[in-house]
C-alpha cells in the first residue's frame, strides 16, 4: 500500500520527538556537511565543495539519536518506498518529491545462478524503480526534496541519460522548472524519456566529463539546485536506500558479495555506507563483505587502476556502449577503489559484446531486461566467478541499475529477428519443423 | 603573454570575487605560482603538500583536461584560458 507524506509518520510522534529535543526542526538527523578529505563542517546548505582542499562534502547525521528512532520494527511498519529508511536519508522534514520511490524487488536468480556457476544468486532490480526505471529515482527523490527543503524552484544536472530522466520527471510532478544537460550521442530512448516531461534540455556536443565541467561552472553562476554539483551531498545519500533494501530483502542480513557497476563509482561507496549504518546501529549483525566493481572496457579506469593495485585512477576518453557508466574522469573514483580494497573486493572490465552477451543471459535466465550497464555487471560477475574470485559456493547479489528499453540500440541487431510468415497454419508448421 | 583563470566559486574568497583573472605565464604550473603571488593562501587549496595538483582538483586549459596533456608542465600561448574545477559526481 502507498501512502502520501502526511502518513509516512504519524504526526504526533514526529511531534513527541521535536518536542523532546530528539531531533532538531531545521535540520532532522543531519548535523553537517563535512570534508571527506580533512574533517572541516560546513553548514546544511547547497554546497559540495571544501574550500580549502576541494575534497567533496558528505552529510554526516546524530547516529545516537537515530539509533533511538529507527530499528527492524519501526521500518517494518512503514511503507514500500525507500523512504522506510528516511532517518538515515538527508532531508530534514517530511519527505515531498518522490514518496513511492524504491523498495524494488529482489529476485532469487536460480536459473542465472546455475549459468553462472554460483549457489546462489539475487538481482536487485531496479529496472522498475518508479517512476523512470533506474536507480537514479532514489538519488533524485533525496535531492529534490532537500532542493525544495533549501527553497530552490529551478533544479537542474549533468546526465549520462538515466539522471535526466529522473530529474526532468520528478521535478515535473513536484512542479519545479527543471534545466537538463546531456551528451549528444545519447541513446534516442533516453532523450526522449526526458522530453517528454518538458524540462530544458540542452544537448552538448562532447562527452560527459566535458558536459560535467560545463555543469561545474554554470552551477557556479546560476543560483540552481544542481542535483550532481552543489547538491550532490545529499543527492548521492539516496543510494544508500539500495543497499538498506538489499540487507532488508535478505532477512535482515549483508550479502556476502554485492557486484556493483560504476560510473563515477558514487553508487559502490554508498550501499558500502549502507551496510555500515546498518550494522552500526544494530539492524543487521556485523559480518565480512566484499563489494566488488563493475565497468566496461571502452571506460575502466577504476576496475583498471584496482588491478593495478593503485588508489588512484588515471583518466580516461570513454568509448563504450554502455554510455551510462562512460565517465571517464569518475568523481568517486578514488572511494570507490578504496572501498574494493578495504572490503578484499575485486573489479573487472568487459567488452561490448560481453556486455550485449550479459543483457541476454539476465534477459533469458531471468525474465528481466537491464540496460546497457545490466550487462556489464552481469558480465562482470560471470567473469569474477569464472575465475574463481568470487567461490562457487557462496551467495551474490547483482545491482541491476536500469531498464533495457531506454538502450535498444546498444543490442536491435543482436538479439535475433522475428520470423515472418503468412497467416497460414501450414507455413506456421513449416516453420516449426525447420 | 596573458592567459585567462576562471576561479571556482570555493575559491573566489581569496580573489575578492573576481571570476575570471589574467596572468602571464609560461606553464599551469607557473600560472599557480602567479595566482599565488597575487592571491596568497590560493596555491595551498590547488596543491598538496608534495606539490601535486590536489586530487579533487581538475584543471583544464582550452577545455583540455590537464592530466590528457602535460599536467602542471602544460604550455600555455597568448589567449588560453584556464579553468579550475572541483570534481563533480556522476549521473
Amino acid at each position: 500500500m502507498r501512502h502520501d507524506s502526511s502518513t509516512f509518520f504519524p504526526a504526533p510522534q514526529l511531534v513527541f520527538k521535536q518536542l523532546l529535543g530528539l531531533m532538531s526542526e531545521e535540520n532532522g538527523y543531519m548535523k553537517a556537511l563535512k570534508c571527506r578529505e580533512c574533517g572541516r563542517e560546513y553548514p546544511l546548505t547547497a554546497n559540495h565543495v571544501c574550500e580549502f582542499d576541494f575534497g567533496p562534502l558528505e552529510v554526516a547525521y546524530d547516529y545516537d539519536l537515530i539509533r533511538n528512532s529507527l530499528n527492524r520494527e519501526v521500518i517494518s511498519r512503514r511503507s514500500n518506498s525507500m523512504w522506510r529508511y528516511r532517518e538515515l536519508l538527508p532531508v530534514a522534514k517530511e519527505p515531498t518529491v518522490g514518496l513511492q520511490v524504491g523498495y524494488t524487488p529482489l529476485v532469487k536468480a536460480d536459473r542465472l545462478a546455475k549459468r553462472l556457476g554460483i549457489r546462489e544468486l539475487w538481482i536487485k532490480n531496479d529496472t522498475v524503480n518508479y517512476p523512470t526505471l533506474s536507480f537514479k529515482d532514489r538519488v533524485v527523490s533525496v535531492a529534490l526534496s532537500r532542493s525544495k527543503e533549501l527553497g530552490f524552484d529551478t533544479v537542474a544536472c549533468a546526465s549520462t541519460g538515466n539522471l535526466a530522466n529522473s530529474v526532468a520527471a520528478n521535478a515535473a510532478s513536484a512542479g519545479l522548472r527543471a534545466f537538463v544537460f546531456i551528451p549528444a550521442d545519447l541513446e534516442q530512448g533516453k532523450i526522449v524519456n526526458s522530453l517528454v516531461y518538458g524540462p530544458e534540455v540542452i544537448s552538448i556536443k562532447g562527452h560527459y566529463d566535458e558536459v560535467n565541467r560545463l555543469c561545474a561552472e554554470i552551477a557556479g553562476k546560476y543560483s540552481w539546485a544542481f542535483v550532481n554539483v552543489n547538491m550532490r551531498p545529499y543527492y548521492a545519500e539516496g543510494s544508500k536506500s539500495m543497499g538498506f533494501e538489499i540487507m532488508e530483502q535478505l532477512g535482515w542480513e549483508i550479502p556476502k558479495h554485492t557486484i556493483v557497476c560504476m560510473a563515477s563509482g558514487s553508487l559502490l561507496t554508498k550501499i558500502h555506507k549502507s551496510y555500515q549504518e546498518f550494522s552500526k546501529l544494530g539492524i543487521v549483525d556485523e559480518s565480512k563483505y566484499h563489494i566488488h566493481g563493475a565497468q566496461a572496457t571502452g571506460c575502466s579506469p577504476i576496475t583498471a587502476a584496482h588491478k593495478s593495485s593503485l588508489d588512484f585512477f588515471k583518466p580516461v576518453k570513454p568509448d563504450t556502449i554502455a554510455k551510462s557508466l562512460a565517465i571517464g574522469t569518475p568523481a568517486d573514483g578514488f572511494y570507490a577503489l578504496k572501498v574494493m580494497r578495504e572490503t578484499a573486493g575485486h573489479g573487472d572490465d568487459v567488452t561490448d559484446d560481453e556486455i550485449r552477451e550479459g543483457i541476454r543471459l539476465l534477459a533469458e535466465c531471468e525474465g528481466i531486461f537491464a540496460e546497457t550497464a545490466g550487462g556489464v555487471t552481469v558480465g562482470v560477475a560471470k567473469k569474477l566467478i569464472a575465475n574463481g574470485l568470487i567461490p562457487k559456493d557462496d551467495s551474490a547479489v547483482l545491482c541491476i541499475t536500469g531498464n533495457g528499453l531506454k538502450t535498444l540500440d546498444a543490442v536491435a541487431g543482436h538479439v535475433g529477428r522475428a520470423k515472418e510468415i503468412r497467416p497460414s497454419l501450414r507455413e506456421f508448421e513449416a516453420l516449426l519443423s525447420n | 603573454m596573458s592567459t585567462k583563470v576562471r576561479i571556482p566559486t570555493p575559491l573566489r574568497k581569496l580573489t575578492n570575487n573576481e571570476e575570471l583573472v589574467e596572468i602571464s605565464a609560461a606553464t599551469v604550473g607557473e600560472a599557480i605560482a602567479e595566482l599565488q603571488t597575487r592571491y596568497p593562501g590560493i596555491q595551498e587549496r590547488l596543491v598538496d603538500e608534495s606539490g601535486e595538483i590536489r586530487r579533487f582538483v581538475n584543471v583544464y586549459v582550452n577545455e583540455e583536461d590537464i592530466r590528457f596533456l602535460q599536467n602542471k608542465d602544460t604550455p600555455l600561448k597568448d589567449n588560453d584560458e584556464i579553468s579550475i574545477i572541483p570534481a563533480i559526481a556522476g549521473g
